[in-house]
């Protein structure tokens, strides 16, 4: 029993430790990545092609999920708000919800399963085969060969696709909203207008999306590079991606729009 | 895929996501008719300035003249400052008189300039002396019951 006890004990402190140290590591990954990152600005073609990957392939995903997000917030808002009157707010109350908080959240969401678990796969499977390893023999710097340039071509390609994401959400409402059923075209797009400020929504939506941007690259290209080098350890590490990215993404949702949409 | 196509695919992206971003500042969002140019301001006090928030609408004959820099509250004279931002294009006469309205019978509140007829204009940091509160519903409904109970009041006599 005792015996029990103890090895259980030690079990909850190996994770404990093991966790704190794989933060630890992370942060000092961080921090290697962004002193690395001058070769993947120099050999811009390196973070091109990673940005085609990441940014150009997750299009078409992005905008039609953003279409039929639009389309669905333009239902469930106008039943809502036809019953209070002002069904004319419909287009305030899409384009709020998109560019604020569906934007970049959902497509954070939907890159982190889409490019963030390719990233891991890719660095863990290069790990696996021992390619990294080769590259530091042939004195080529794997973080800034491999790591940065997937990193920072997340980083980029983040607000884009939060950008057209929104668009096309809002294109989606128009559809629905206005073609569909039939609310006014003009006050649709004049109340939008009135409503929705440069700086105070769309500037602190591309903040967000960019902060996401951040995480999600780092998570991905960290729990890639920290795999275990076997077939199982890919899968897992993949699989870590996309759960702790997901979950990062909405607690540091929750902490920006804490402090950019506080009262006012 | 060699590179000249990777770079076309990268191009195409970045460009349209840019585009989506445009289309949200300028066909979304206000800038297109923001009033980011020159502005002065103005304050003007109030008993009870009832919603009003900040970056409310200043209107002058229904137009959009300016936005609620900031609402204060004066503990001396109990009174509520509202500094407002207007667009340097549009001068007032200082006899202006300032009111809080009410779009429509429930909407937002904003500030309403209604134009006097004095030579001299309001400069930057002036404070605007006439000024009329916003009307609460709430008194404006227990006015009109307590008057008509009188009324009534009167008429059995």
């Amino acid at each position: 029993m005792a015996k029990r006890l103890v090895a259980m004990l030690t079990n909850l402190g190996n994770r404990v430790t093991s966790a704190a140290w794989r933060l630890g590591f992370a942060s000092r990954f961080f921090l290697m990545i962004l002193v690395h990152s001058g070769t993947s600005l120099r050999r811009f073609h390196l973070t091109i092609r990673e940005i085609y990957f990441a940014g150009a392939l997750s299009l078409i995903i992005i905008l039609v999920s953003g279409l039929f997000v639009g389309m669905v917030l333009g239902l469930q808002g106008y039943d809502t708000l036809q019953r209070y009157g002002s069904a004319e707010a419909l287009g305030v109350l899409v384009s709020l919800s998109l560019v604020r908080e569906l934007g970049p959240v959902v497509s954070a969401l939907l890159f982190a399963s889409r490019a963030g678990s390719a990233i891991t796969a890719e660095i863990g499977l290069m790990k696996a085969t021992e390619q990294l390893s080769a590259m530091e023999m042939m004195a080529v710097n794997p973080i800034a060969r491999v790591v940065a340039p997937r990193f920072w071509a997340g980083v980029v390609s983040m607000p884009l696709l939060a950008a057209l994401f929104s668009a096309m959400g809002i294109f989606g409402g128009y559809l629905v909203g206005v073609k569909l059923i039939g609310v006014d075209e003009g006050s649709f797009w004049s109340q939008m207008q009135a409503s929705v400020d440069f700086r105070e929504d769309i500037i602190n939506g591309v903040i967000k999306s960019f902060v996401f941007g951040v995480i999600i690259s780092w998570i991905a290209v960290f729990e890639g590079y920290d795999s275990e080098p076997t077939a199982e350890g890919v899968s897992g590490a993949t699989t870590r991606t996309v759960v702790t990215s997901s979950l990062a993404v909405l607690a540091a949702d929750f902490i920006l729009t804490a402090f950019m949409f506080r009262g006012a | 895929m060699n590179r000249a196509t990777l770079d076309l695919w990268v191009g195409v992206f970045v460009a349209i996501g840019l585009g989506a971003l445009l289309f949200l500042a300028l066909k979304v969002g206000n800038l297109s008719s923001a009033t980011s140019g020159e502005t002065y301001r103005l304050q003007a006090k109030f008993d009870n300035i009832g919603g009003l928030k900040v970056r409310g609408a200043v209107k002058s004959a229904g137009v959009v003249v300016g936005r609620v820099a900031e609402i204060d509250f004066d503990p001396e004279t109990y009174l509520a400052v509202v500094t407002m931002k207007l667009d340097k294009r549009y001068k007032f006469p200082s006899d202006t008189f300032v009111t809080i309205n009410t779009s429509g019978l429930l909407g937002e509140q904003y500030i309403g300039m209604e134009v006097g007829g004095d030579s001299l204009m309001l400069k930057d940091g002036d404070v605007v002396k006439k000024t009329q509160s916003a009307v609460v519903l709430e008194k404006l409904i227990s006015q009109f019951m307590f008057s008509k109970a009188a009324e009534d009041g009167n008429a059995k006599k």
